[in-house]
């Protein structure tokens, strides 16, 4: 599966984007940042404030409790700023 | 019709397109979203807008797509800049064109507010202060919220 990091979330794990197999036991958002934290202090730095981070599936907005699978496109970011 | 681009746009060139060889629009509404000199009582020298490709069109798209079903809306354009700006320069345009004048400037008043809460864009302005990522403004939700279909 492909993660992207935006805003703050991409300075804070020092990523863009990366390419993982989906972890085994990973069946939903929350269960892959557990995942991610646990891969070093950039991540658990990353998400440290979860009330400040949203989360994209296969480019929808999506809850935590969303459920993913490997080929999906999940994306980590800050509530959104533009217009 | 969504664009997301860095370049700039020309609010009239695009109104005189849309407009041009038709004689059923009775009403157009435009928004222009600029950069203010001014973040939070800083001087603002510059802001960087960093956004998601792919997802950014979808979900303007998206929004589009609700307007049409909310009003009578005969044409739309949504563009969305990214990159570096100045104080000054022009973020977003809205363009909506209708029969008349009030789903004009209702859907245009949507179209802004729900871009502001669901397009992936972020702001990072560049101050005498320092950089710093845009926090959300609970204003802009409470604005997003107005048109959240009640049931």
């Amino acid at each position: 599966m492909t993660i992207l990091y935006f805003a703050w979330l991409r300075e804070r794990t020092k990523t863009a984007e990366e390419t993982i197999d989906l972890p085994d036991g990973v069946t939903d958002v929350a269960g892959l940042i557990d995942w991610l934290k646990s891969r070093g202090p950039n991540y658990e730095e990353a998400f440290k404030e979860m009330k400040a981070v949203r989360v994209a599936v296969n480019q929808e907005h999506m809850p935590l409790t969303a459920t993913i699978e490997d080929g999906d496109e999940v994306a980590f970011f800050p509530p959104v700023t533009g217009g | 019709m969504i664009r997301i681009q860095r370049e700039n746009f020309d609010a009239g060139a695009e109104l005189k397109a849309m407009t041009e060889g038709r004689t059923d629009i009775g009403a157009v509404v435009s928004f222009v979203g600029l950069v203010r000199d001014l973040a939070g009582g800083v001087n603002l020298s510059s802001m960087t807008l960093e956004h998601y490709p792919g997802m950014a069109e979808r979900q303007a798209q998206e929004i589009e797509d609700e307007a049409r079903r909310r009003w009578p809306v005969q044409d739309c354009l949504i563009v969305h800049r990214y990159g570096t700006l100045n104080p000054g320069d022009q973020i977003v345009l809205v363009l909506v064109a209708s029969a008349h004048r009030g789903a004009a400037f209702e859907a245009a008043e949507f179209l802004i507010d729900w871009l502001k809460t669901k397009a992936p864009f972020w702001k990072r302005e560049a101050t005498n202060e320092g950089d710093l990522w845009v926090a959300a403004k609970e204003d802009d939700d409470k604005a997003a919220d107005r048109w959240a279909k009640k049931g």
